[in-house]
Order: structure tokens, then C-alpha cells, then sequence
């Protein structure tokens, strides 16, 4: 953004948000000097308080209050309801009360150190923890002495305006914790532990050396140690093969608790018949790293959500209008003919007829532009827009949750579980595996029949305990672990680790156009008309710059001038312009048939046209001069993606939007590509579904709600986002907007990842086929059992970690 | 030799204190947030004087 000198201070920055503050305002406090009221109101409660501290430990770390609006006051009026009040409330006794809270805005050490002192600025206040990586905040308060409203209203007085949502309250924040997956990892450490210290003097003493009481106290013991690991920490295996048992097919954990069960059955005979110390060993050891391998692979990122509906965006609460006043009642209440208000910066909840008042949506949630469309009284307006401007009255047409942006979530897509779309690779090796390893042990067993039924049982396990794929089972954790880290640090966040085995299937990619391929709150702003004089410039700017309007601050931006000019009588007319006197010119700038006032419109065909872009038309003392055209900027490197994966995928671009950009975009894509126009929601999840069932494996990239059906019907949904802890509809993974470029670098790190994979695979195989091969001859020692199954695991999980790190440096990644 | 089975007592029933302090550490809620806590010390105790 270019900031013209001529309002500024030279390098005043506001001491509360660091942003650059404007002269003209000059709003001080002391010495210090803000950007706005909000700013220094927040710096000024702090001051009282004794809590200036907060600035010492960062530069400007307060969040801009410039963007909030002054609230109405009676905003929170719903948190007095007490079923809302319960359902945000953890615990409460009466006399205290424990309450989570989502703030997006905490971004260094000074907002823990602030949200932690809250209990000076509130004695009701008990104690309050902030988890820095969620961006949570666990408030205890004395609900005698603060009211849940009063914590929330104090929050946002610092400028932490806690993030209340309608999922909040149907379903309480949920933190996501994985403690039972430790509990394991530290009883199967444990008992590993021991067991082989128990172990070694059986590896070491020469044969027969060892005193045979010793022998089965050990045996006895490790049996004992051996037991919790197998039946506790390794139980989610069990459950996962018996899962997919009862799905009629076998998994790879299928081979793997088979495995584990001769083990421990062969162990337990040798054991208390005295015949031999058996393997407890190398049964800990495996369940020991497998459960490492699980704890690699579950990174997960816990400051963002892939969750996501619309509910997480919409309020809790909304104003209904009646004829005694207004009330504050949860949405999830409203019905149909409800008069509602929604003042400035407010979501719309449902779908509803525009009453009374000037509208100015802006669906920038929805769609991913930013540019407000005005709405007048009788217009239809779809719920997930906001109001910009004044308040204004809605009639309500249909419920929340059967609104037309709403309704796609009850389709069956979302009711789908995410596991059944996917087939994982190690599955399907696992099937093929344990198929060929039951074949061999009975193989082995009836090889040996004829010489004694021992040797035969002897072989036949031993072939089932030697074949444990724990190689195969431990690649994939590895491999797709580390790869979801090396793509986080690209910024491209993986929901788990599935999803980079499935970007690696990938053949066709569907891009949304408004805020994916485009860039949101950016645009290109040409002028098309008669030349304009320096003079005039300098009225345009003069006059845009008393407008809050988007458009007019790129007008703003785009004029090239510094001197302004004095304007009297402005006025803004929403959703239509902006007109002013300025030096005895009358200037306006605003839609066609306004700039144009007496009708005798315009440049001919223009008119018509005037449709397919957003046009903003200027005329001076009367006479139109041109219009402001408002082309959309394309992502950096859209043209290298495209020019490198025309040939490899097939592209499609699914838009919400009119024709308009039709021509920029092809010059993106091929004949090849397919590019649609006007495709609603629906549309598009339709489209993708099509393409799946035309054999196509689809990845998805959208940004707004408007592409959530489509991302969560695709193979991959990508969500882009310009903060990516904000603001993004359920998908498989986040990206950074910033990294749009580096797109074709992830896709192709993630198939290079399942090359890895499958030499791997080969590797474990043959450590296999070497381990079966002793085995048929039923000559295994717990020595070398013990020494060939870490082996294997230990090569594998190098090899993975190691070949995907050296990829990813040759990717440049 | 009958004193290895007694060392060998002793040293699971160590050893499973540790593994008792590490069940009690997760259940205490410290795995919970990783990085937090690392900041917070480093926060200066309240000198109430200081005007």
C-alpha cells in the first residue's frame, strides 16, 4: 500500500499496534501517540493498571482497534442468557467458574503476559493461562463478583476479542489431546527397558552357562513386563485389524497383531515349559517403535483448524426486532418472518429480504471478494455476508441451517467419514503380504509334518514372527511424518498424514478463481475515458479520501498525486457513490446510472456491459469522464503453475463470478483446461464429484465457504489463506497464500515421497524374505530375531527420513 | 547369587516409580502446551514498588 507523505507524520508509529499513524487524527495520550481512539483507550486502561510492561517486552505488540468498530453496547447481551452461559462455561461450582476462550489476535510474549495479569485488572479474576500454540486463553473466574459478559467485555477492552461462535455453543471447544498414545509409549518403554536388561545376559552368556533358576525368573518376569505392552500399549492395533476384519478386508495391522500374537503365545509356551526364553524381547521392542512411529506421524498443528462449517463462522447471537424492542436471541432460534438487525459488521445468519436500510455486503467470506455489493429494499440477501454501513432490517426467509449457503451440509457428502475415500497404499500391500506369509508358514508347516509335529509348529510360527511387517508399518509413518513437516515449514498444512499420500494420486486440479488464483483485497485500477488533467486527479483523490468505501481507498492508492484539495459537502450515498463540491467543481463517482445523474447515459454499449466488471463511473460538474475499472490481480506464479501442469493434470477453474475475466484467464490456460462461470455451490461440488466418477483423482483449491462442498467432496481440498490461523472452511490442508507459488514444488514432493515409500517397502521385503527363509528351516535364536527385527526397522526409518530430507533440499524446498 | 533376584526388585521397583512420575506428569497436564510454559518464565516477578 503506498502512503502518501503529505498525511503523515514522518515515521510516527502508534505505540500501542505499531501502525503508521495519520497527522490529521493526532490522537495523544501522554507522549505517546496513536493510530486511533481504540489504540490509546486500550493503551490508557493499561496505564491505570499499573500494566505498562506489556510494552517493554515487544515493540507495539497491541492489536489495531482501528477495524473495530465502536460495538454496540449491548453486543454481548446474550452471554446473560444462562443456557448460553452454561454451554461456554467448563466447570462452575458457584463460586467458580472456568471458561475457554479462542483469541486469534495472540501473537507474542506480551499477549501471555497481559491475558496472565487479567486478575489485576478485575479482581473477579482468579487465574488465567493462556496456551500460546491453540491461541486459547483459560479464564477462572468468581462468577459472584464477574459476570461471563464482563470477562468477554474485558477481553475485548484490551483489545483480544474472544472468538464466539455458533459451534462454540453447540458442541463445547474441544482441545484436542493425545495422552492415552503417551500412557502407551511410556508402559511399553518402560517394560522394553527392563526386558532387555533382563534379556542380556542371555545374549551374552556362552550356552548353557546360565543358571537354569535365573533362566526362567528372567523368562517368568520378561512374561510378566511383556503382557501390559502387548494387551495396552499395542491395543489400538488390535482394534484397527479387527475394524477392518469386520469391513471384510485386512489391513496392514492385520499381519502386524498376528505377529504379535504367535509371539507372545510361542513365548508364553517356551517360557512356562521350560524349553526356551522365547522373544518378549523383540515383541516390546516393536511395539516400542511402532508407537514412536505413530507419535512422529501425528504432528499436528494445533493453531489451526480443518474442521471448519459455516458455524464456526456465524454468530451466536443475533437481534430480533419486535414490536416491544429489541431482543438478543441465539440464531439457532430464529424462524421464518423474524424481523432482524444487523448493524455494521455483521453477519447476515439466514436468508433473508432486505427491509429497511441501505445494504453493502460484502461476501468476502462466501466468495473470497472483498469488493461489498449493495442489495436494495425487497433484494433477496444469502446468508455469510456481512453488512457494511449502517444497520439495516431483514425479514427472515429460511432458518439457518436450510439456507441456501447451508444447505450444503446436509448433503451426503459431509455425512461421509473421511477414512472410507481413501485406500491406503500399506493397506494394500498389507492384503497382498499377509496372504503370501500365510501361504509360506503353511508351507513350512507341512514341509516339516513328516519329521515331527514340533519342528512343524516350531517353523510355522516361527515364519508368522519373522514376517511381521514392522518394516512395512513403520515406513509410512516415517516417511509421511517427515514429509508433513517439510511442507509445514513451506507452509502447507497437512491435516494428517494421509493427505500427502493422497496428493501424491493426484491427475486433476480445480482451481476457485475469486481469492485463490485471484488476490483478495488487491486489484489493478485503470481509468478508460477522456485523459485526466492533474487538476482532476487531484479532485478524485480529494474526494475518495473521505470515504470509507474499499473501492475508494484503491482509487485512492491508485492516483498518483499528492496535493489534496479541500472538500465541502461530501456525501456518500450507499450503495450507489459518493459525491462532493470541491473548489466549485461537482464531482461523483459511483455506479453508472448515479455518476450519470439525468439518465442521458453514456458511452454507447457501455451500458450494457457495464455488468461484467466492477465499474466505477466519474463525472465532473455533470459531464461523465470515463470509469475506474477494477481488474483482478492474479496470484505471483499463477503462470508458471499453470504452464507446468498443463501438461501433466488436467486444470479446471470453477468460478463463482460472470464472464468477465474470461479472456485473462486463458491466457493462463489451454484449450485443454476447462474454465466455468456462474457455478453456485452445489454446482461445484457436482462438478467434482463428475470428475470423480469419470476415474479422476481430484484436488481441490478454494478459499471461501462457497468452495466447501467441492473441497470436502474432492480427493485433496486445499484451502488458501492469507492468515492461515484465521479463516478457512473445512479442508485436508492450508495454504499459506504467500507460498501460492511453490505449489508445483509440494505436489511434486509429495509423489517423490511415495517413491520413497515403495523402495522402502522393498527394502523391509527383503529383510523379510532373508528372516523367512532361516525361519522355514525353523532355526531362529531369540539372538537373532532380537537383532534382525530392529535392523530392519532401523534401516527403514532412515532410510526415509533421510532420502525425503535429501529430496526435499534438491526440491528446494 | 540369590541377591541379583532381590537387585532385580529393586531396580523394576525403581523404575516403575519413574514410569508412576511420568503417568502422573501427563495426566498433570504438562504435554499438553510445549511451548508456552517456555515463555512464561522468562517473565519477571512483579516488583509492586516500582512506580
Amino acid at each position: 500500500m503506498q502512503i502518501s507523505e503529505v498525511n503523515l507524520k514522518e515515521g510516527t508509529l502508534c505505540y500501542h499496534c505499531g501502525d503508521v499513524c495519520n497527522k490529521s487524527l493526532d490522537i495523544q495520550s501522554g507522549d505517546k501517540v496513536f493510530c486511533c481512539t481504540g489504540c490509546k483507550t486500550v493503551y490508557e486502561i493499561l496505564h491505570e493498571n499499573n500494566l505498562c510492561k506489556y510494552y517493554d517486552l515487544d515493540n507495539s505488540p497491541g492489536i489495531s482497534q482501528k477495524k473495530l468498530e465502536s460495538a454496540a453496547s449491548s453486543r454481548y447481551s446474550y452471554l446473560d442468557d444462562p443456557k448460553i452461559v452454561t454451554q461456554l462455561t467448563s466447570y462452575n461450582d458457584g463460586k467458580i467458574s472456568v471458561s475457554n476462550f479462542v483469541l486469534p489476535q495472540v501473537h507474542c510474549s506480551s499477549c501471555i503476559w497481559l491475558l496472565e495479569k487479567l486478575y489485576k485488572l478485575n479482581s473477579g479474576i482468579l487465574h488465567s493461562e493462556v496456551n500460546f500454540v491453540q491461541k486459547t486463553v483459560t479464564i477462572k473466574f468468581n462468577p459472584n463478583e464477574i459476570s461471563l459478559r464482563q470477562v468477554v467485555e474485558l477481553l475485548t477492552a484490551v483489545g483480544y476479542e474472544p472468538q464466539i461462535s455458533l459451534s462454540d455453543i453447540e458442541n463445547k471447544v474441544k482441545f484436542r489431546s493425545n495422552k492415552s498414545l503417551y500412557y502407551k509409549i511410556g508402559v511399553a518403554g518402560f517394560c522394553f527397558g527392563n526386558i532387555m536388561l533382563l534379556s542380556f545376559p542371555e545374549y551374552l552368556a556362552p550356552v548353557g552357562s546360565l543358571e537354569h533358576s535365573f533362566k526362567q525368573f528372567f523368562g517368568l518376569l520378561n512374561l510378566v513386563l511383556g503382557a501390559p505392552v502387548l494387551f495396552y500399549s499395542a491395543g489400538d492395533y488390535f482394534k484397527s485389524a479387527w475394524s477392518g476384519i469386520k469391513q471384510r478386508s485386512i489391513n496392514i495391522d492385520f499381519p502386524i497383531v498376528l505377529g504379535l500374537v504367535v509371539l507372545f503365545i510361542r513365548s508364553s509356551f517356551e517360557i512356562i515349559t521350560n524349553t526356551g526364553v522365547g522373544f518378549i524381547d523383540s515383541m516390546t521392542g516393536l511395539i516400542f517403535f511402532l508407537l514412536l512411529g505413530k507419535i512422529f506421524q501425528s504432528k499436528t498443528y494445533d493453531a489451526l483448524n480443518f474442521e471448519r462449517n459455516y458455524k464456526s463462522y456465524f454468530p451466536v447471537s443475533v437481534t430480533l426486532k419486535r414490536s416491544a424492542g429489541e431482543t438478543s436471541i441465539p440464531v439457532s432460534n430464529l424462524k421464518n418472518g423474524d424481523r432482524i438487525l444487523i448493524r455494521n459488521n455483521e453477519l447476515i445468519p439466514a436468508d433473508a429480504i432486505l427491509f429497511n436500510g441501505n445494504a453493502n455486503i460484502d461476501y468476502s467470506f462466501v466468495t473470497g471478494e472483498s469488493i461489498p455489493v449493495p442489495k436494495v429494499a425487497g433484494e433477496i440477501i444469502y446468508a455469510g455476508g456481512r453488512q457494511r454501513g449502517s444497520a439495516i432490517e431483514l425479514e427472515v426467509i429460511r432458518t439457518v441451517s436450510q439456507s441456501y449457503l447451508t444447505q450444503l451440509w446436509n448433503k451426503d457428502t459431509f455425512i461421509k467419514k473421511d477414512e472410507d475415500k481413501f485406500n491406503s497404499l500399506v493397506n494394500i500391500v498389507g492384503k497382498y503380504f499377509t496372504v503370501v506369509i500365510l501361504f509360506v508358514a503353511a508351507a513350512a508347516f507341512m514341509y516339516w509334518y513328516p519329521t515331527s509335529l514340533r519342528t512343524a509348529i516350531n517353523a510355522f510360527t516361527a515364519v508368522l514372527i519373522i514376517a511381521c511387517p514392522c518394516g512395512i508399518a513403520l515406513t509410512n509413518p516415517f516417511a509421511l511424518g517427515n514429509a508433513v513437516r517439510i511442507l509445514g515449514r513451506k507452509k502447507l498444512y497437512a491435516k494428517n498424514a494421509s493427505v500427502v499420500e493422497r496428493i501424491s494420486k493426484i491427475d486433476t486440479i480445480v482451481f476457485d478463481k475469486t481469492g485463490t488464483i485471484t488476490k483478495t483485497g488487491d486489484a489493478d485500477i485503470t481509468f478508460n475515458g477522456s485523459v485526466l488533467s492533474s487538476i482532476e486527479q487531484k479532485l478524485i483523490k480529494s474526494l475518495v479520501r473521505n470515504s470509507t468505501h474499499p473501492l475508494s481507498g484503491r482509487i485512492y492508492d491508485a492516483i498518483e498525486t499528492n496535493e489534496l484539495l479541500e472538500v465541502t459537502s461530501f456525501v456518500e450515498h450507499s450503495g450507489k457513490g459518493i459525491e462532493a463540491v470541491i473548489e466549485g467543481n461537482t464531482i461523483k463517482l459511483g455506479s453508472a446510472l448515479f455518476a450519470a445523474d439525468n439518465n442521458k447515459i453514456l458511452l454507447g454499449k457501455d451500458r450494457n456491459s457495464a455488468k461484467l466488471d466492477s465499474r466505477i463511473f466519474l463525472s465532473i460538474n455533470g459531464s461523465i469522464k470515463g470509469f475506474f475499472a477494477i481488474n483482478n490481480i492474479y496470484r505471483k506464479g499463477l503462470e508458471e503453475i499453470t504452464s507446468e501442469f498443463k501438461d501433466k493434470y488436467k486444470l479446471v477453474v470453477l468460478s463463482g463470478d460472470n464472464e468477465g475475466e474470461k479472456e485473462n484467464l486463458e491466457r493462463f490456460f489451454n484449450y485443454k483446461s476447462t474454465i466455468c462461470f456462474n457455478q453456485s455451490p452445489h454446482d461445484k461440488l457436482e462438478y467434482v464429484k463428475e470428475l470423480q466418477a469419470g476415474g479422476h483423482k481430484v484436488m481441490m483449491i478454494g478459499d471461501g465457504l462457497n468452495d466447501a462442498g467441492a473441497l470436502k467432496q474432492s480427493d485433496v481440498g486445499v484451502a488458501i489463506s492469507e492468515d492461515v490461523t484465521n479463516f478457512s472452511p473445512a479442508c485436508d490442508a492450508i495454504l499459506d497464500a504467500s507460498e501460492f507459488s511453490s505449489l508445483n514444488k509440494l505436489i511434486g514432493f509429495s509423489k517423490t515421497t511415495k517413491k520413497i515409500i515403495i523402495i522402502s517397502f522393498v527394502i523391509s521385503v527383503i529383510y523379510n524374505i532373508l528372516g523367512v527363509t532361516l525361519a522355514f528351516q525353523s532355526e531362529i535364536s531369540p539372538l537373532l530375531a532380537a537383532i534382525l527385527m530392529p535392523a530392519s526397522s532401523i534401516t527403514v526409518v532412515l532410510f526415509t527420513v533421510l532420502s525425503t530430507n535429501l529430496m526435499a533440499r534438491k526440491r528446494g524446498l | 547369587m540369590g541377591v541379583i533376584i532381590i537387585l532385580v526388585f529393586f531396580s523394576v521397583l525403581v523404575a516403575g516409580g519413574f514410569l508412576v512420575a511420568f503417568i502422573w506428569a501427563v495426566r498433570s497436564g504438562q504435554y499438553d502446551d510445549r511451548y508456552t510454559p517456555s515463555v512464561r518464565i522468562l517473565f519477571d516477578d512483579e516488583s509492586e514498588s516500582k512506580k
